[in-house]
């Protein structure tokens, strides 16, 4: 069940333990994400994802184990350099007053320095990944004044403009609605398998999560296990993680997880 | 209106504020122009001694409150969040309490305050709030505790001011100009004092402004990017601790300026912190400066309490904006 740390991974932990004062959400949990994949991290509520996204993604300090990126402990990145590796999106954002190319621009922190002004190269960046996103017809609009979708383009395309070889995003696709949940999707897998990055995610929906490389499954009771949708399905990973059985289906070579209405569970 | 000409129409406002700030006084305009035309040696003391260095000094207070509001704001992404949130005013308030207690011959080892003056016992005593804060709140890990903590402290601080002037009923008459606040005293060591620290904290504040723009992203964000964020909190806490000392010490405590000089930026454009700042200190000085010159003017020949007046303008003002955000939603 515990998968073989080695150099294929961008980002891995070992017998992490995570929680707030006393309480221990996560126990002992080892994974590793590969590189040039997208992994995918699903569990029921308060099975406790973002703790562990945000203790891989350096925001948290474990209680016990440790988090490894690029094969070297967390810790042993400066500040900076971590920040040009690994980029990392909240669920929920505060809507900000700055405009989206102000915020976008954020990106680019820590490639200069505090003095610095924008190189043509950051512009170049945000330009590209503005496109890439497609935010860039309101680039000089508030955050405030976006819609949900919007703002989550802005926030995509900010977490794109660090260039980070590691993306970690906790829930991106939450409060929107489906087709722009789809083009997100396409977005980080385009990330994956086209630009070689390592991606790295929660995601709630279910039929979204399963069109990922890898899933980590998270139960109730700690870390259930992490291997491709295939070997998670065949071990029935889902309904120990969900306390139910969870039906999955494939409709044209595409896992779909089919909601079970009309039938009693079991 | 694109923001680099508001900076220079903003400039110009200031400078002819200045200048009619030098005829407004206990004497009135007509006969200050006269005055100025065959200035006698009385009349050269009143506009190079008082009336010049009481303008500048006031734009220069205005301004740096401005500037401690807009940073206060950006730390603690809170737009109500104002430059004594660390408890700055009642702390200064009870140093100068002790001072005036301490001159009015009331010795319980206080006397070293009396010899700081006013001025000094007002920065000493904000320091000393300061200090309790951020004792109180374990340092600066968690801004929720930060404000709670300067909430308390400015309490006690409070109640311990007032249980002394119960005491001396008298000093609470002096005690009241300097909680008002007040620019009538401005020297030209104020003014020199008020605006190299401001040039200091502008340049600070500016250097560091993408930290307070990555703070409005949320913590975490913040982060991620690659700040510590201790070490940002702890560096903008401190510009705020020392302007708003600064200004405390010179002019007492003038509120309102420092709410409503970035929220007055920030109805106009959408701006980056480094250009909020300079805005909001811009705009913060033109407030404190009109409000000056109307505290002389509008009860000519007496005097009214600037602070008064800045929060009559500041009040209304942000009652304007609360009326126009509940229409707009």
């Amino acid at each position: 069940m515990i998968t073989k740390l080695s150099s294929t991974h961008a980002l891995s932990c070992t017998s992490l333990s995570l929680g707030y004062g006393q309480r221990l959400v996560l126990r002992d949990v080892s994974i590793g994400v590969q590189r040039g994949t997208w992994t995918a991290v699903v569990g029921p509520n308060g099975a406790g994802k973002s703790t562990l996204l945000r203790a891989l993604a350096g925001l948290t300090v474990p209680q016990a184990g440790e988090v490894q990126l690029e094969d070297q402990p967390l810790q042993h990145w400066s500040r900076r350099a971590r920040g040009q590796r690994l980029a990392w999106l909240a669920q929920a954002v505060p809507a900000s007053e700055l405009t989206a190319y102000t915020v976008v621009a954020l990106g680019r922190l820590a490639h200069g320095h505090w003095f610095s002004q924008e190189t043509s190269r950051d512009r170049a960046i945000i330009e590209r990944v503005m496109r890439a996103t497609g935010s860039l017809d309101y680039a000089d609009r508030r955050l405030s004044t976006l819609s949900g979708g919007e703002r989550q383009r802005v926030h995509l395309a900010r977490m794109l403009a660090v260039e980070a070889g590691v993306l970690v995003l906790d829930e991106p696709t939450t409060h929107l609605d489906p087709p722009h949940q789809e083009d997100i999707v396409r977005l980080l897998r385009s990330q994956a398998h086209g630009c070689g990055v390592t991606v790295l995610s929660a995601i709630h929906d279910l039929s979204l999560a399963l069109a990922a490389d890898q899933l980590i499954v998270l139960g109730a009771a700690g870390l259930i296990g992490q291997g491709t949708v295939a070997e998670i399905l065949e071990r029935d990973w889902l309904s120990i993680a969900f306390g139910e059985a969870v039906s999955v289906v494939q409709v044209d070579g595409q896992y779909v997880w089919r909601p079970r209405l009309g039938e009693s569970g079991t | 209106m694109r923001f680099g000409r508001w900076l220079l129409v903003g400039g110009a406002i200031c400078i002819i504020l200045l200048l009619i700030g030098l005829l407004i006084g206990t004497t009135g305009i007509v006969r200050s122009l006269t005055e100025l035309r065959h200035p006698d040696s009385e009349a050269l003391v009143v506009f190079w001694q008082i009336r010049l260095p009481r303008s500048l000094g006031a734009w220069c207070a205005g301004a740096l409150l401005g500037l401690a509001g807009c940073i206060a704001q950006g730390v603690f992404r809170n737009p109500l969040a104002e430059p004594y949130l660390l408890g700055t005013a009642s702390g200064a308030a009870l140093g100068v309490a002790l001072c005036l207690l301490s001159l009015d011959g009331v010795a319980f080892g206080i006397a070293w305050l009396g010899a700081l003056g006013v001025t000094g016992a007002a920065c000493v005593g904000a320091a000393g709030a300061i200090a309790l804060t951020l004792a109180l709140s374990r340092g600066v890990v968690q801004t929720a505790s930060l404000l709670l903590a300067g909430v308390v402290v400015a309490f006690l601080l409070s109640a311990i001011t007032s249980l002394l002037l119960l005491t001396k009923p008298d000093i609470w008459l002096s005690m009241q100009s300097f909680l008002l606040g007040s620019t009538a005293l401005i020297g030209w060591f104020a003014v020199l004092l008020l605006f190299a620290v401001l040039c200091v904290a502008l340049v600070v504040a500016i250097a560091l402004a993408k930290g307070l723009d990555a703070l409005t992203l949320g913590e975490d964000t913040a982060q991620s990017l690659g700040l510590s964020l201790p070490m940002l909190r702890l560096a903008f806490l401190g510009l705020v601790a020392v302007t708003t000392a600064t200004v405390v010490g010179q002019c007492g405590v003038i509120g309102f300026v420092g709410l409503v000089a970035p929220h007055l930026v920030r109805q106009l454009f959408e701006l980056d912190h480094r250009r909020l700042l300079l805005g909001s200190a811009l705009s913060g000085g033109m407030l404190l400066q009109a409000a000056d010159l109307l505290s002389r003017w509008l009860l000519q020949p007496a005097e009214l309490p600037v602070g008064a007046v800045t929060a009559c303008l500041g009040g209304s003002y942000l009652i304007v904006l609360l009326w126009r955000r509940n229409r707009d939603n």
